[in-house]
């Protein structure tokens, strides 16, 4: 473990930050599901437990300015992406001060000031929406020469859907600076993988496609992140894209809802196993002394404290809410 | 705004600022006029760039524009109807076009779950400014699959916009008005409009959505009339002056919003309300007007005018003509429907054969 730490891209304060980012994640989600019994969070969740080191290791390298565009399960990147924490939880609550007003719930998550695309309920959908604002960003960095760099994230049932292969050729085609990101966790709901797909070789699928591919099989958070910023490089000073990069990783909890799940029939317990012992949380909670990991642990609990304080104390919307925002009024100057 | 069509069809001397041309050239000189003005608009889908230009109306403005804002794409809707939302929600103004608007039936899911509800479930932090070009076709073996008219699937959805213009001068005033909304407008474009001629200014002027349009005045019955079958009720209206019915002729323009208003006081003029909708009458538009005429009137304690509708035949659309000629309405059947509501049930009369159209005239194949 300690090779990390000599490494001097995986300084002490890399360790600390990516240890907070993926524990707040998790200790929210964990908070979520001890208080969904009570019916404060008004909203199905998909939790991403189990999840964190790949949307932190995604989205610690991208600027404020970059885009992620989402999955319905979408708490961990919208987190990891630097989505508004307080924000996020009124969200839940169904409150006024909800990034979305109250209007989207815990499956359209949604910071566009910090880069965060809405999230779709329904499997696929963004892909192609974050190729489209890819275009826009190529287009507009010929104009500004920064070029941002979009991420799309989708999970390994996402890329059973037909726009997600129509993505990938128009992406390959016109270049786009996006990265492709399948966090696959061999799930959709409760089907596994080998009821899904004919063979595995999704990576050699998408290189056919001549897409450069990457794929990272164990949910290390520092090859996640090592890779993604070699791929920002690449796209952002050689003017390559897109990329494409499968990530394994393990659903912890239930399709939908709070419960741990590994009580029913179609849940592998060596997997589970295998997953529990290369946690990442763990793991980088071991990397740091003692009082720093207590610290960092401090601070995300009254982080969480927080929000939750925030949601609980804000006002619903009020009914006339109901109309607003269903056509947007200006047009554009003429 | 500018004058009313009414006014250009009958002058014999065109008005100054404007000339006669094809629907399809009102379109071309709207995009042209709009990229020049605003280099976020960006126009794209399957064709758009070759040699024939979607019958012309996109001719030119690749070689003048740049291969960024006019290019083709891969044979695929549904993404690129996702490529579209995205771009708009980065503050772009695509213009997505569909040769057959029955291809749209392959993006339902990019419009309906996210272009229409975007702006909503996500409070008004994007916008989705686009435009999504459909073009229904008909005759000549269209059949089936090449001819649906399928505006009410739209405007069954909160977040879209649905207009059908029927004129040059609404083309391309309509166009222009859907490329500065700030919103998902499905325009939808008859082929049989094409090489229609009306008068145009040259210049760059809008016409809003949401305004329907007076284009015959009448005493004796209101016929609201769709996209293509504009034309066919403004021969009906000539076969009724020769029994002395005058009927007036609204165009609707903008499916959705609807202008109500200008339909319900028709209506309360004429007492009588005949929609000739240019596809199937279930569930579809002609319905809706119907209602929110019937709505108003009970809600103003006005009497309820005698009211009826004319679309598709409940079928598929059948390429052989001798079918296909049934499928239709027409002038004749348009005609004598208003004749019947007008003198009473018992009364049939049938306008004589009418004169060669634009429907007789179109040899296919696209």
């Amino acid at each position: 473990m300690k090779i990390w730490i000599e490494d001097p891209m995986h300084t002490p304060e890399l360790v600390a930050r990516l240890y907070k980012k993926m524990s707040l994640i998790r200790r929210f989600e964990l908070r979520l599901a001890d208080i969904y019994h009570t019916d404060a969070i008004k909203s199905p969740v998909h939790l991403s437990v189990g999840q964190e080191s790949v949307a932190v290791g995604v989205c610690d390298p991208l600027e404020k300015t970059d885009i992620i565009s989402n999955t319905y399960r979408c708490h961990a990147t919208y987190l990891a992406k630097g989505g508004d924490l307080h924000a996020m939880m009124a969200e839940l609550y169904g409150k006024q001060t909800g990034c979305a007003g109250g209007k989207a719930g815990s499956m359209h998550l949604v910071d566009i000031k910090n880069g965060v695309l809405g999230a779709s309920a329904v499997v696929g959908t963004t892909i192609p929406i974050a190729a489209g604002y890819a275009l826009a960003m190529q287009r507009e960095a010929k104009i500004t020469g920064y070029q941002r760099v979009v991420v799309s994230m989708f999970g390994d049932g996402g890329t059973e859907e037909g726009c997600f292969y129509e993505t990938i050729n128009f992406a390959a085609l016109h270049k786009l600076p996006i990265i492709f990101v399948c966090e696959n966790n061999r799930l959709a709901i409760h089907t596994p993988i080998e009821k899904r797909w004919a063979t595995e070789k999704l990576c050699e699928r998408i290189a056919t496609y001549d897409m450069k591919t990457h794929k990272i099989d164990d949910g290390d958070v520092f090859k996640i992140r090592d890779t993604i910023v070699r791929v920002i490089n690449h796209i952002r000073k050689e003017g390559g894209g897109p990329v494409f990069l499968e990530c394994a990783t393990y659903r912890a909890l239930e399709h939908v809802g709070p419960r741990d799940d590994h009580g029913d029939s179609y849940r592998d317990q060596d997997d589970y196993q295998r997953w529990q012992e290369q946690d990442q949380i763990i793991r980088l909670g071991k990397m740091l002394d003692d009082s720093t990991r207590r610290m960092i642990d401090d601070e995300v609990t009254a982080d969480i404290q927080a929000a939750e304080a925030f949601a609980a104390n804000s006002p619903y919307p009020e009914e006339e809410e109901l109309y607003t925002h269903v056509y947007a009024s200006e047009t554009t100057k003429k | 705004m500018y004058t009313q069509a009414k006014r250009q069809r009958n002058s014999i001397e065109p008005p100054a600022g404007v000339r006669l041309i094809r629907y399809v050239d009102a379109l071309r000189e709207a995009f042209e006029q709009e990229m020049e003005r605003d280099s976020k608009v960006f126009l794209f889908g399957l064709d758009v760039d070759d040699h024939k230009g979607i019958q012309g109306s996109t001719v030119g403005l690749q070689e003048k524009f740049g291969k960024e804002r006019v290019f083709c794409t891969p044979l695929s809707e549904d993404a690129m109807t996702g490529v579209a939302i995205g771009a708009a929600m980065a503050g772009y103004r695509p213009i997505h076009v569909h040769i057959r608007m029955d291809f749209m039936l392959l993006c339902m899911n990019q419009l309906v779950n996210m272009g229409a509800k975007s702006h909503y479930m996500y409070n008004g932090q994007v916008n989705v400014p686009m435009v999504i070009r459909a073009m229904i076709g008909r005759s000549w073996g269209q059949g089936g699959q090449h001819s649906q008219a399928l505006h009410a699937l739209f405007m069954h959805i909160p977040g879209l916009k649905v207009v059908a213009p029927s004129n040059a001068n609404d083309a391309k005033g309509c166009m222009i008005a859907a490329i500065r909304d700030n919103n998902p407008v499905i325009f939808i474009e008859h082929r049989l409009l094409y090489a229609i001629d009306g008068y145009v200014p040259y210049q760059s002027y809008d016409v809003p959505l949401g305004k329907a349009r007076v284009l015959q005045e009448g005493e004796d019955i209101t016929i609201v009339a769709v996209s293509h079958m504009v034309m066919e009720a403004l021969r009906a209206r000539k076969h009724l002056e020769t029994v002395g019915i005058q009927a007036e002729i609204i165009d609707p323009i903008s499916l959705w919003p609807l202008d109500i208003h200008t339909i319900s006081q028709s209506v309360q003029k004429t007492g009588r309300l005949l929609v000739v909708d240019n596809a199937w009458l279930t569930c579809g538009a002609s319905s809706e007007i119907i209602t929110q005429v019937y709505e108003q009137c009970s809600a103003n304690y006005h009497t309820i005018p005698q009211m009826a509708r004319l679309g598709f035949a409940f079928t598929t659309c059948p390429t052989t003509k001798p079918l296909e000629n049934v499928f239709y309405p027409n002038s004749r059947t348009i005609a004598a429907k208003a004749y019947q509501m007008i003198k009473g049930q018992d009364h049939h009369w049938e306008a004589p054969m009418h004169a060669q159209t634009e429907i007789d005239a179109f040899k296919g194949p696209f």
